[in-house]
């Protein structure tokens, strides 16, 4: 296997796998960051900081004074030449979604339309797809998440709205996104989720993380509230929506 | 009741920066963090803190704070204009950057206005008592989290304090300002330089750019000669390192700095050696600078060098003259110099 170093200055590189977006690609990337991640919970790989994975490449952050790219890279080279296995095993997370409420949906009728389905067969579709996270980034939590069903493929919206709503579950190419916080932004909605993907009270603040396998459940507006309440309380059971 | 500062008068963009929150960038967390570590190390060695102590980012323009403790060790660093120590019943009296002071309850410092530079830096003995967020209490104003409330600084906010009287010791002052070089700023080629032209490189470190009003904590636009791309603007998101150039389609680079995304889809030409990275962070709008390349071999080896220069600079903490007092210390250095007696003048 081939890699390119791409240099970051003198405190990163990036590690590039290709300039595709492939599920193969991406699990090597994983895989890179699972390896380098082990390597230095060992004790090994000094002066290395931190990684940081996305769709096809990961970027390795450095502290120049405790090593140095001529002493890291070969390491690097060493691991990648070693066999990457495949990450750790994934989490298969489930999101419950509720796509009933037209506030929720407010974009279900238009992606129908435009992608000559009923709004019940659009949900289907998201509910099938096999999503896998691949990246996060935007914002804090914000997760790329591919693997949407290919006849439900749209680009972006051309006016993007100026306001979001917080956990509001949208679609655009082959990718699905949860929104963090209330923010400005382009994806078509088709639901909302009653969780945060981002609770600065949680130890664990950020939910979701690169490498997840994930579904989507869906919900009824009474169920939705419940859960909801739940969270805004800080009294919801997490792990129940997680399993390794 | 532990000490605090209370904000009588808030600054333009006042946050409390630590060396920023490291280990999170796979979760698509921002570091943020002091945009000029090296002005940060200085105030926190000058009141004996650890290095990576959060403090105050001064930008701008500083709050007026009252001391609400028995007393408080600070040291400012950086060129403000300058600030002020005000009591009651008394005419203010200027407070001199890049010294402790011992202030004591009831004064008022007023930062005032940073001069020549963007930053400047306020660093309290023992730090403030706030909690740290994913281990770090620097602020990230744009998600609303760590340093205070996660914002910038309000009228009304009071900081408090860890320690409610400074440790007892001498006030100690830099042997010299911190030299953080001049001419160009050097960068590193990469890692999409092979997105830009021949053409568009020679542009890029060979014109100046002038900093543009948009300038804060999450990076620099510049304004200058357009950079040519050759295989366009867009690229697969890739990771984003601190000081990354990028240069969207318009073909002006920013120079993304603390608050910036984790990762990004504009190509990026180069990335600004991280020794010239406190540089970027005092610049302000209106200053004009000049690129030149450097190799990542010489970009670590500045990096190295400039960490040498700041532990000297720590080493060499002087202790500080009190007003009107005489310093011991400088006297002593002069008598072996000049070769005066001392005891023939008394």
């Amino acid at each position: 296997m081939s890699v390119r170093y791409l240099s970051c200055g003198d405190t990163a590189f990036t590690v590039e796998f290709g300039n595709e977006i492939s599920p193969q690609i991406n699990g090597q990337v994983m895989a890179l960051h699972a390896a380098i991640g082990a390597a230095k919970a060992a004790g090994k790989l000094e002066g290395v900081v931190e990684t940081v994975p996305t769709m096809r490449s990961l970027m390795v952050t450095y502290d120049p004074i405790a090593t140095s790219r001529t002493d890291l890279q070969p390491r690097i080279d060493a691991l990648i030449a070693g066999g990457l296995k495949a990450g750790p095993k994934s989490r298969r997370v489930t999101i419950p979604c509720c796509y009933d409420d037209p506030e929720f949906a407010p974009d279900l009728e238009e992606v129908a339309k435009r992608t000559k389905k009923m709004p019940e067969q659009v949900i289907a579709g998201h509910l099938a797809s096999p999503f896998q996270v691949y990246v996060l980034g935007f914002m804090p939590g914000l997760a790329y998440i591919a693997g949407l069903e290919q006849d439900l493929y749209l680009p972006r919206r051309s006016q993007p709205r100026v306001r979001v709503p917080r956990s509001s579950v949208g679609i655009a190419m082959n990718m699905t996104t949860i929104y963090p916080f209330e923010s400005p932004g382009g994806w078509h909605l088709i639901g909302r989720t009653p969780l945060w993907m981002f609770d600065q009270r949680r130890e664990q603040p950020v939910f979701l993380a690169p490498g997840d396998s994930l579904s989507f459940q869906r919900v009824d507006r009474r169920t939705y509230d419940r859960i909801a309440r739940e969270v805004e309380a800080g009294r919801l059971d997490w792990s129940s929506l997680v399993k390794t | 009741m532990t000490g605090a500062l209370k904000v009588v008068r808030a600054g333009l963009f006042d946050t409390v920066q630590d060396l920023g929150r490291i280990g999170f960038m796979a979760l698509g967390m921002p570091t943020a963090g002091a945009m000029d570590r090296v002005g940060l190390a200085l105030a926190n060695a000058l009141v004996g803190n650890a290095a990576g102590t959060a403090g105050l980012e001064i930008g701008v323009m500083g709050p007026d704070l009252l001391v609400e403790a028995d007393n408080v060790r600070v040291a400012l660093v950086g060129p403000l204009s300058p600030a002020l120590i005000e009591e009651p019943d008394a005419p203010p009296k200027p407070l001199d950057s890049d010294r402790t002071h011992l202030l004591k309850r009831g004064q008022v410092l007023r930062v005032g206005m940073v001069e020549g530079s963007s930053t400047a830096y306020l660093a309290i003995a023992g730090g403030w008592a706030l909690p740290a967020f994913m281990g770090s209490l620097s602020t990230y104003a744009r998600a609303g989290i760590g340093g205070f409330e996660g914002r910038k600084l309000a009228a009304g906010d009071v900081l408090p304090l860890k320690l409610e009287q400074a440790p007892p010791g001498d006030e100690l002052r830099l042997g010299a300002p911190f030299d953080y070089g001049s001419g160009p700023i050097r960068i590193v080629w990469g890692p999409q330089d092979d997105y830009f032209s021949a053409r568009g490189r020679k542009t890029f470190v060979e014109s100046d750019y002038r900093v543009s009003k948009e300038a804060d904590r999450m990076g620099i636009r510049f304004e200058g000669p357009t950079i040519e791309h050759s295989k366009g603007a867009d690229i697969i998101s890739d990771g984003i390192g601190p000081g990354a150039i990028q240069v969207p389609g318009a073909g002006l680079p920013i120079v993304l700095l603390g608050d910036r995304q984790t990762v990004g889809g504009y190509s990026k030409i180069a990335t600004v050696a991280s020794a010239d990275l406190p540089r970027l962070g005092r610049l302000l709008p209106g200053q004009t600078v000049r690129f030149t390349a450097v190799t990542v071999e010489e970009a670590e080896t500045l990096r190295r060098d400039q960490e040498a220069r700041l532990k000297r600079a720590i080493a060499e903490l002087a202790i500080a003259r009190p007003p009107g007092g005489i310093d011991l210390a400088r006297l002593y250095e002069e008598n072996l110099i000049d070769g005066i007696v001392y005891e023939a003048a008394g």
